[in-house]
C-alpha cells in the first residue's frame, strides 16, 4: 500500500446515528477512528427541532405551559415551572407558599425518577441488563406516585402560572410517606450493585474523563459539572420555591470513592446520591407543607386578562435533573410572548463531549454518551430555513445574528 | 386472544424517533420493563429495522428525519406493520403549526395502528401491539 493511500484511510471515519440503538434520540455523530481508538469527534444535534419557541411566540403563556411539558417528555416539570417564574416575575404574581411546597416535592419526585430512568439506561449501554429492569421496576413505584399527584405518569400538566393544578390530600401525603420509605431501603440496593459491582468499576472509572477546567471552561451544569467537582446546583446558589426554606447542598463526589475525578462513575455515584438527597427534600417538605391556597388566581379569565397586560422581561431558572434550566421571557403587553428563549440543561452539556470521548475506544462510546444524561429533544432549538433550503451557520454569522436581536429587543 | 395457529415466531420491534419529546420513549421503554413484560410474549426491542417486523414510530416528524423515516421504513423485510405511537405522529398533537415538521407520519409512510396518547401508556402500546400482530398474521396468510 502507498503511503499516499494509507494516509486517506487513517484515521477511519465512523459515522454513527441518527437513527442506532445505542441512542435513544436522534443525533448525528461522526468519529475519525485510528484502530480502536477515538481521535476526532464532530456531533449534529438538531433532528428533534420542532419550532416550540416559535409556536409559543402565537399562544397565551397559559396555553405555552402545557407546550412546555412537551419540551421534554422526562424533564415535564422543569420547563413548566421554569417558565411559569419567569412569567410570574414579569406579571408580579405572588405563588401561594403552599403551591411553592407541592411544585418542589413534585420537582424532586421528577428528579428521583429521572435519575432511576438514566440509571438503568446507564446499565443497559454497560450491557447489564438485570440491573436495567431492577432501575426500571424501581422506577415505576415512583411513577404510580406522580401519578396519583398530578394525573399524569408523563407530561403531568400540573404547574399553573401562578401556583399548581391539584393540591395534596391527606391520603396522597401518606402514600407518598410509604413510596419514600420504599425508596429509602431500596437505594441502599442499587448503591451496592452500582458502586461495588466490579463490572461497573471496570468500565467507568477512568474513562470519559472530564477535568475541572473543562468542565468548568465548557459551562456545564448539573451532575455533569459536580461530577468533575465545580460545586454549583441552583437550589443552592439561587433558591427557589420552598428550596430557601430547605437544607440543600450541591453534591460531590465523596472522599470515599477518592473525591471528584470526572469520570462516568463519579456522574453515577453523584446521581445515586441526589436521589436519596431528594428523598430528604421531599421528607421536609411534606413535614413543614403550610396550609393555604393553590393557585394565586383560580378564574382563568381573570388570570389571562393579568397576563394579557404584563409588560417586562423574566428569568426563570431551575434545577433539572441533569443541570441548569432557564427559559427568558418577554412581555409587551400582548395576549403571546415577544419573545421566549429556552435554554435547557443539555445544551450546555453537549459539548463536554468532546474531550470525554477524545481517547477512549468505540465501545466506551455508548456509556460516556450516555453519563451526561443527554436530553436533545430539549436541546434543539436553533435551524435555519431560507428560500426552502437548510442553512448552517457558521459562528460568525450567529454572533451576528444574536447581535442584531439584541439591537432589536433594546429597541 | 386467541394466538392464531400461523404465529410461527416471536414479534421483534423496532423503534424510531422522529423528533419526539421522549415521553414516548420512556413509555415505550417502561412497556418492556418487567411490570408489562411482554417479552413473555416474544415481543421485544431489536436494535436493526432489518430484524424487526412491527416499526414504533414516535414524534411529529422533523423535516431532518423525514428522508431517515423512510430509508428505516424501507429496510424493515415485508410483510410489516407500521404503529404511530402518540398523538403527535397522528396530528400534530400540540406541535401542530410547527413551521418544522414533514409529518404526521402517516403523510410519510403508510400507517397500520395507531395509538393515541400524549403520551400513550404502557397498557395501550401493548394493546396496540396485539393489534400490530392480528394484522400481521391476516397479512401473511394473503402472501
Amino acid at each position: 500500500m502507498s503511503a499516499e493511500k494509507a494516509k486517506k484511510t487513517v484515521p477511519y471515519t465512523v459515522p454513527i446515528g441518527p437513527v442506532h440503538p445505542a441512542l435513544k434520540e436522534p443525533v448525528m455523530f461522526t468519529f475519525g477512528m485510528e484502530g480502536e481508538i477515538v481521535r476526532t469527534v464532530d456531533f449534529a444535534p438538531g433532528q428533534t427541532h420542532r419550532g416550540i419557541e416559535w409556536m409559543g411566540m402565537r399562544r397565551n403563556p397559559v396555553q405555552i405551559v402545557h407546550l412546555t411539558d412537551r419540551i421534554c417528555g422526562i424533564c415535564g416539570i422543569v420547563h413548566s415551572l421554569s417558565f411559569a417564574r419567569a412569567v410570574e416575575q414579569i406579571a408580579e404574581i405572588e405563588v401561594p407558599e403552599r403551591a411553592d411546597y407541592i411544585r418542589t416535592i413534585l420537582h424532586e419526585l421528577e428528579r428521583i425518577q429521572s435519575h432511576l430512568l438514566w440509571a438503568g439506561v446507564a446499565a443497559h449501554e454497560l450491557g447489564f441488563d438485570s440491573l436495567f429492569y431492577l432501575a426500571w421496576r424501581v422506577r415505576e413505584q415512583s411513577m404510580d406516585l406522580i401519578e396519583n399527584l398530578t394525573g399524569n405518569r408523563v407530561n403531568y400538566g400540573i404547574v399553573q402560572i401562578g401556583g399548581v393544578r391539584r393540591d395534596i390530600s391527606d391520603e396522597q401525603r401518606a402514600l407518598v410517606e410509604k413510596g419514600l420509605d420504599y425508596y429509602q431501603g431500596l437505594l441502599d440496593q442499587m448503591a451496592t450493585l452500582f458502586l461495588k459491582d466490579s463490572t461497573i468499576l471496570m468500565r467507568c472509572r477512568g474513562h470519559g474523563i472530564l477535568s475541572w477546567d473543562d468542565a468548568r471552561l465548557l459551562c456545564t451544569v448539573g451532575p455533569t459539572a459536580r461530577a468533575s467537582g465545580l460545586n454549583m446546583d441552583v437550589r443552592q446558589d439561587y433558591p427557589y420555591c420552598a428550596y430557601g426554606d430547605l437544607d440543600v447542598k450541591a453534591i460531590l463526589p465523596p472522599p470515599e470513592t477518592g473525591g471528584p475525578q470526572g469520570d462516568v462513575y463519579d456522574r453515577i455515584i453523584v446521581r445515586l446520591l441526589e436521589v436519596g438527597q431528594s428523598i430528604g427534600i421531599i421528607r421536609q417538605c411534606l413535614g413543614q407543607l403550610p396550609a393555604g391556597e393553590i393557585l394565586w388566581e383560580p378564574k382563568m379569565a381573570k388570570l389571562l386578562s393579568v397576563l394579557k397586560k404584563a409588560e417586562g422581561e423574566g428569568i426563570g431558572r431551575v434545577e433539572a435533573p441533569r443541570g441548569e434550566c432557564m427559559h427568558y421571557v418577554k412581555m409587551a403587553g400582548k395576549e403571546a410572548p415577544d419573545s421566549w428563549k429556552v435554554k435547557a440543561s443539555s445544551y450546555s452539556n453537549l459539548m463536554s463531549w468532546i474531550p470525554m470521548l477524545q481517547g477512549e475506544q468505540l465501545a466506551d462510546i455508548p456509556i460516556i454518551v450516555a453519563s451526561i444524561d443527554p436530553c436533545l429533544s430539549c436541546t434543539d432549538r436553533v435551524a435555519v430555513t431560507r428560500n426552502g433550503r437548510s442553512d448552517i451557520l457558521t459562528k460568525e454569522d450567529l454572533t451576528r445574528l444574536s447581535r442584531e436581536k439584541t439591537r432589536r429587543m433594546m429597541q | 386472544m386467541k394466538i392464531p395457529s400461523s404465529f410461527n415466531r416471536s414479534l421483534w420491534v423496532f423503534h424510531l424517533n422522529t423528533g419526539s419529546c421522549n415521553g414516548c420513549e420512556i413509555e415505550i421503554v417502561a412497556t418492556i420493563t418487567p411490570r408489562y413484560d411482554p417479552e413473555r410474549f416474544g415481543i421485544r426491542l431489536v436494535g436493526s429495522p432489518k430484524h424487526a417486523d412491527v416499526l414504533l414510530v414516535t414524534g411529529p416528524v422533523t423535516k431532518k428525519m423525514a428522508p431517515r423515516v423512510r430509508r428505516v421504513f424501507e429496510q424493515v423485510p415485508d410483510p410489516k406493520v407500521v404503529m404511530c405511537i402518540g398523538t403527535c405522529g397522528q396530528s400534530g398533537g400540540v406541535f401542530y403549526d410547527s413551521y418544522n415538521l414533514d409529518g404526521p407520519i402517516d403523510q410519510v409512510i403508510p400507517v397500520d395502528v395507531y395509538v393515541p396518547g400524549c403520551p400513550p401508556r404502557p397498557e395501550a402500546i401493548v394493546f396496540g401491539v396485539v393489534k400490530a400482530l392480528q394484522k400481521l398474521e391476516r397479512l401473511e396468510a394473503e402472501q
